[in-house]
């Protein structure tokens, strides 16, 4: 990890969040979460390479429901909530696609 | 009526059951202790009176057509991130402005059922992230104990409100520490109850596989009562276990001996930098569980050091894919821009405040291509081995004895100019959040500056009612619950 | 130089669920705008999925209709990426433990048995739907997480035709096999396209190139055609053939860049939280192979072996579902099986391919068809009249006995009615009798125009035919 935390790149990793920083708040975070990734770095102490990953803390399987249909959300109210709505729908600026 | 706010569940439910007060007489003197303090206090975030003294009457009416229903008339404070229906639910967060919730979150109907009142939404750290309540966007919360101090964090105002008097009890949630180290911060009883015993349904996600759900009460045996309200199998909820609900409430007895109970403490959470008035309390603690017959045995749980390291790569890694809703285009906040990818960064940028962005931004690192395996991955087989150690030591005893955080309460602003300091006080409470299993923090002395300092008992999967037991035990026959502050 | 062009498939199949893949909305195409969502398909701050039972049982069908092993042990992650149709932006989809591994089908490609090989099938969970409009987007969710399985198949093809010929099979099977009706207009069947060129014999693949969701299998062809003939022509003007993502569009049938390598997307998969593993046991794969439908491969044994109809026939009537099962519902009421299948292979087929019309469509029923054969089999009418019978009511609908009787249809079989119109032929027409007397067969065919003309086409020919038999061969 030592090798690897020096490439954060908080700028890169804000846009990957959709998340714009100002130049302060980037300067800022970059010297605080080095800091953490450098605190981070104390696991590579530990050898895990036999370990099992836990993924759940206590694991169940196979959690299923009946595929009946249930109860959908008042329509009014979803369309309350929306921040912009047309016909029905929820309003975003154009979809340009990728 | 003099103070029925001051009342704990089970004295209140004397009382309604004997006709020496309603339901509106509590609601109305909760309400008072809340004109008279929370200007000071600042636990709440918003309160409907009128529905709270609706709520009142009708479960006056209801007692009165002979219902006896456990928590019926007694009014909870909520924290702001559960789901309410027809309600705000901001999680104390710019970005969830105008966001009216259509559901009530499971433990919100089962308060019902139970005939709860729903007294009003507490502040927290926005979205759960935070020890101090400082990160809140939407208000400020003092500990009551002393209002230049925090009341900790994330359910500062849970812990607040029932410190303050300012509600009989309150619900909070707990993925690193929020419901205990707030408890210990503000004297109270908090419990973070095993993973899967209470659905999440409902429960705004900071750490979905650590996220908990848990009272904050005035006494462990109201603590007891109200988890056995929240707690139980939900279909809508897939990590819910099930497995019987114990009646924790009804096996709080008066006899406080703790004959035959083997207490393990380990010696790896009397950390350094640990204040030493807490850990005179602690020991001090473990001394009287000892006189009540209660054997002392030494553990160890040799990982749990990494616990911070493992819990800010998993929790923040969780985070940044559960907050990646919180997006401008549904519900909430909107910044409008001049595509969608646009719109989302100016919302998100204005919507979140700077602890959750850098745990967002520390969370999408560790997830991030080429990172992986190096951070998240590796974080979680340590939680692997951090379980393991749990799994060790409770075949030595029945529960564990620690501290619930290294200091008392501090000041305000003291320790918000470097997160990774703040980060470290977590390390007693982070393990048991890796590891799923239960743990409860109660009052057991106070420092010097008056501030009160907490004991976490800590228990295996689904042990509740053994913690319940030795915290009952420890209260019954120690006065530091019977504290209140001055305000 | 020559070149060879590698292909491989991402196809993605609704299944047939009446609720999403995680929560209890339905599913329901073509209804009024998000009336179907709810916290869980909105994202909505505290809701959780909770995996249908019925889109595992399908997509595990699936997988052991196209020849995978299940995975006894399955699980979830996140895929992170923000668009506005993705309402949690993260998609629920399974990255290095999916329900499906492995699996092969064969199919015939111009003549040629040809194996394609499978990588994996695994479930996800569908994305809104967009509309355009001046200036904005519009959202609807119903849409937004219904149960979706990709199937992604080996870089195993070589032309268009082997994909086509592939997605034919997979679709006809998805449909066989009660998956998913696979309707491609309502999106329930879509591909992307992976497709990459290298000089004949060399070793290492090319750059591969993406082609994003097109749902019509002639697009889809069309795209592949066009995409190696421009990766070819890149090549031999001395070019690289960059790694990207690429758009069709059909209008002018070409394919355009979306996304360069460089602009890839970092979804930061991990394991969902919210769900937990799946577990498939031995017993519960062998319960649902049992129940596994007959694929239409069995079904043309079975029509050739049980009903006697000719290899062709069994082709004809069993490459589309619907067709083969109106087949089967219309043999519930008939034993005639050569009869119904002439039925369909002539008239019906033709008048739905002229009209552009699919069989549910049609106004004559399985039943209304029996009855028509069943007129022909007593003789009451001749084949073409019962082929008359059957067009009228295709256009206009209508009873088969009742068009029958309007258009005088019935056939004269009555001995006595046709007596007489024999008696009369041969004693009207000694000169062909004489002939056929002295041995000339084919004579009798005359004295059989005859009759018929004098029942004004009513006569039944074969009933005819023994009756002028009878009297001349006395
Ligand atoms: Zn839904």
């Amino acid at each position: 990890m030592s090798e690897t935390h020096e490439g954060m790149d908080v700028g890169y990793v804000a846009k990957l969040a959709c998340i714009d920083l100002t130049d302060e708040e980037t300067t800022l975070f970059q010297g605080q979460l080095d800091q953490v990734l450098h605190y981070v770095e104390q696991l590579n102490e530990l050898d895990v390479s036999n370990v099992e990953p836990t993924a759940h803390a206590i694991p169940v399987y196979n959690v299923l429901r009946k595929d009946e249909v249930g109860t959908s959300l008042n329509h009014d109210d979803v369309i309350a909530n929306f921040p912009s709505a047309t016909d029905g729908h929820v309003r975003v600026p154009k979809i340009i696609d990728q | 009526m003099a103070d029925l706010n001051k009342c704990t569940i089970s004295e209140l439910s004397e009382k309604l059951a004997s006709g020496d007060c309603t339901s509106v007489d509590i609601v109305n003197d909760v309400l008072a202790s809340i004109d008279a303090n929370d200007g000071n206090v600042g636990a709440y975030l918003t309160i409907d009176r009128e529905d709270a003294l609706a709520q009142a009457k009708a479960a006056d009416e209801k007692r009165v057509a002979g219902s006896s229903l456990p928590m019926l008339g007694i009014p909870v404070a909520i924290k702001d991130l559960l789901n309410v229906k027809g309600q705000p639910c901001t999680c104390s967060s710019k970005i969830l402005e105008g966001y009216v919730a259509p559901y009530d979150a499971t433990v919100i109907s089962k308060l019902r059922e139970a005939g709860a009142i729903l007294l009003g939404r507490v502040n927290m750290d926005e979205f759960a992230m935070g020890s101090s309540t400082e990160n809140a966007a939407l208000g400020k919360t003092s500990n009551p104990w002393n209002l230049d101090h925090v009341p900790g964090g994330s359910s500062g105002g849970s812990a607040a409100c029932v410190a303050a008097d300012e509600a009989i009890a309150s619900l909070g949630s707990d993925t690193g520490g929020s419901i205990r180290q707030p408890a210990a911060f503000c004297g109270c009883v908090g419990v973070k109850p095993t993973y899967g015993r209470v659905s999440r349904y409902g429960l705004t996600a900071f750490a979905s596989s650590l996220d908990q759900i848990g009272p904050i009460t005035k006494t462990v045996k109201d603590s007891a009562i109200l988890l056995e309200t929240l707690c139980g199998h939900d279909a809508m909820d897939s990590s819910s276990i099930e497995i019987e609900v114990p009646a924790f409430g009804k096996e709080l007895s008066t006899d406080t001996s703790l004959a035959g109970m083997k207490l393990g403490l380990p010696k790896e959470f009397f950390v350094e930098g640990m204040d030493p008035e807490v850990e005179k309390s602690v020991r001090d603690a473990v001394e009287h569980c000892k006189s009540l017959g209660a054997e002392i045995v030494d553990v160890s749980l040799p990982n749990a050091k990494y616990a911070i390291a493992v819990y800010y790569i998993i929790a923040t890694a969780e985070a940044s894919a559960n907050l990646a809703r919180f997006d401008g285009i549904r519900y909430g906040m909107r910044v409008d821009g001049k595509d969608p990818a646009d719109l989302y960064a100016k919302t998100r940028s204005a919507g979140f405040g700077q602890e959750v962005k850098r745990r967002i931004i520390l969370g999408t690192y560790v997830l991030s291509s080429g990172y992986y395996d190096a951070y998240y991955k590796k974080a979680q087989k340590v939680r692997t081995l951090i379980r393991n150690d749990f799994t060790e030591a409770f075949k030595k005893c029945d529960a564990i004895l620690a501290p619930v955080t290294p200091t008392p309460a501090y000041k305000k602003g003291e320790k918000t100019a470097d997160p990774l300091k703040m980060y470290l006080d977590d390390i007693l409470t982070t393990p048991t959040n890796l590891a799923g299993n239960c743990a409860l923090s109660l009052p057991c002395g106070f420092a010097s500056n008056g501030m009160p300092i907490g004991l976490q008992i800590i228990g295996d999967d689904f042990q509740e009612e053994t913690i319940l037991k030795v915290g009952h035990a420890y209260e019954q026959s120690t006065e530091w619950h019977k504290r209140h502050p001055s305000l | 130089m020559k070149y060879e062009a590698t292909i491989g498939l991402e196809t993605h199949v609704m299944q047939k669920t009446n609720t999403k893949m995680f929560c209890s909305c339905k599913y329901e195409y073509g209804a009024e705008p998000n009336t179907h969502v709810c916290p869980t398909c909105l994202g909505y701050p505290g809701a959780l999925p909770v995996m249908n039972e019925k889109a595992i049982e399908l997509i595990c069908k699936a997988g052991l209709l196209l020849g995978c092993e299940i995975n006894p042990y399955s699980k979830w992650d996140r895929k992170n990426y923000f668009y506005p149709d993705m309402a949690k932006n993260y998609q629920i989809t399974q990255a290095d433990e999916p329900l499906c591994l492995g699996g092969e089908v064969t199919v015939e490609v111009e003549g040629e048995m040809k194996t394609f090989t499978l990588e994996r099938i695994h479930q996800e969970e569908n994305a809104a739907k967009n509309t355009h409009v001046a200036g904005a987007s519009l959202v609807d969710y119903n849409r937004a997480g219904t149960a979706l399985m990709e199937i992604v198949s080996d870089p195993c093809m070589s032309s268009a035709s082997d994909a086509l010929a592939y997605m034919t099979h997979v679709k006809q099977v998805m449909q066989y096999g009660g998956i998913s009706n696979c309707d491609q207009e309502k999106g329930q069947m879509r591909s992307d396209v992976n497709v990459s060129v290298k000089p004949v014999g060399q070793k290492e693949l090319g750059a591969k190139v993406e082609i994003k969701n097109m749902n019509s299998f002639a697009f889809i062809q069309d795209a592949i055609e066009y995409e190696i003939d421009r990766q070819i022509s890149v090549l031999e003007s001395g070019g690289t053939v960059v790694q990207e993502t690429r758009g069709y569009n059909p209008d002018r049938g070409e394919t355009f860049t979306q996304r360069t390598k460089e602009n890839a997307h970092d979804y930061r998969y991990f394991p969902e939280p919210d769900l937990m593993p799946v577990k498939v046991s031995k017993e519960q794969v062998e319960q649902w192979r049992s129940e596994l439908p007959e694929m239409p491969a069995q079904r043309r044994v079975r029509y050739v072996e049980q009903l006697g109809l000719p290899e062709y026939d069994a082709g004809v009537l069993t490459a589309s579902m619907d067709v083969s099962d109106w087949f089967e519902e219309t043999m519930k009421h008939t034993k005639n099986a050569k009869a119904v299948s002439n039925f369909i292979m002539g008239e019906m087929l033709r008048l739905l391919s002229e009209q552009g019309l699919s069989i549910a469509d049609s106004k004559v029923t399985p039943q209304k068809l029996a009855e028509i054969i069943a007129l022909i089999d007593a003789k009451a009418i001749s084949t073409g009249g019962g082929k008359q019978i059957f067009e009228t009511i295709f256009n206009e609908g209508g009873d088969p006995a009742a068009i029958m009787e309007a258009k005088g249809l019935a056939q004269v079989s009555d001995d006595s009615a046709l007596e007489g119109w024999a008696d009369e032929a041969i004693a009207n027409n000694p000169k062909p009798v004489e002939e056929y007397k002295a041995g000339n067969p084919a004579s009798i065919n005359f004295l059989m125009g005859q009759v018929m003309k004098a029942s004004r086409g009513k006569a039944n020919p074969g009933a005819v035919m023994q009756m002028l038999k009878q009297k001349l061969d006395a």
